[in-house]
């Protein structure tokens, strides 16, 4: 049987690494990560599709190579709790909590004060990060890549850990990044259905 | 192609990750304007790789009836 040829968008698990060994040097490289925030939310609000998810996403991506390539899945099935919309929006909303709490600290620095060189794990763990060279950029620019990068790590950690127990791509049941274009979706798709009905 | 006794039957709770499209050998899955995974009912073997991979595990074999 002739062998599927890959497509260009099949490599793109590669960012994952790359992405978290730049910022590992140079925290600044965090700033990076806007592009695979705000990319799914413009396929999804423009396209009105969850094409991120299905073909680009390089963390499914990287978690299916792990899990189904390399053999490290257990491949449980998930807790049930994990899919129900209650547990996909709490967590979504709990999300982006922690994320405007990270904006918030970025403005905090910007009006003067202190730039904390720690990234935050699991929202618990501080990690030291003070070798990062981030002179180059005003102290509000480093302390949102210390904050994004931290954002960044511990979705990886969570879904490397759920990798490993359960299915690989279990992260994807509730990545508030999901939830969130499959919203937008179903949204769009109920205000053409409303207007193809006036 | 002859009707085959079962069939892969997605759940209200699918996330439309697209894990099941990958893997149909058939191709016969697709994500229905990002909202959810549709099967081709009247094609699907049954062959359950959608049911493995399926992170939710939303997916199932179910038997056709009449058949």
């Amino acid at each position: 049987m002739k062998a599927k040829q890959k497509h260009w968008y099949e490599y793109l698990w590669i960012a994952s690494p790359v992405y978290f060994t730049l910022g590992f040097f140079n925290i600044l490289f965090a700033w990076l990560g806007m592009i695979l925030f705000i990319t799914p939310l413009l396929i999804a609000i423009i396209g009105g599709s969850k094409l991120y998810c299905n073909k680009y996403c390089e963390r499914g991506q990287l978690f299916e190579l792990l899990g189904n390539r390399f053999g490290l899945s257990l491949k449980k099935k998930a807790p049930r709790f994990l899919k129900f919309n209650w547990f996909r929006y709490g967590f979504l909303v709990f999300f982006m909590t922690k994320f405007v709490l990270m904006i918030y600290r970025t403005y905090v620095v910007f009006a003067g004060a202190d730039l904390k060189e720690v990234v935050m794990l699991l929202w618990m763990f501080k990690l030291p990060w003070n070798w990062a060279d981030t002179s180059v950029a005003s102290p509000w620019i480093a302390q949102f890549a210390f904050g994004f990068y931290g954002i960044m790590l511990t979705s990886t950690v969570i879904g490397l850990v759920l990798m490993i127990i359960f299915k690989p791509r279990s992260w994807c049941v509730f990545c508030p990044m999901g939830t969130m274009t499959q919203g937008i979706c179903k949204i769009k798709n109920s205000k053409e259905k409303s207007k193809s009905a006036a | 192609m002859a009707i085959t006794k079962k069939y892969a039957a997605i759940g209200k709770q699918c996330v439309a990750c697209g894990s099941c499209v990958k893997v149909c050998p058939l191709s016969l899955i697709t994500i229905y304007k990002g909202m959810n995974a549709v099967v081709n009912e009247e094609k699907c073997v049954g062959c359950g790789k959608c049911v493995e991979i399926c992170p939710a595990s939303v997916i199932s074999i179910v038997s056709r009836e009449g058949v």
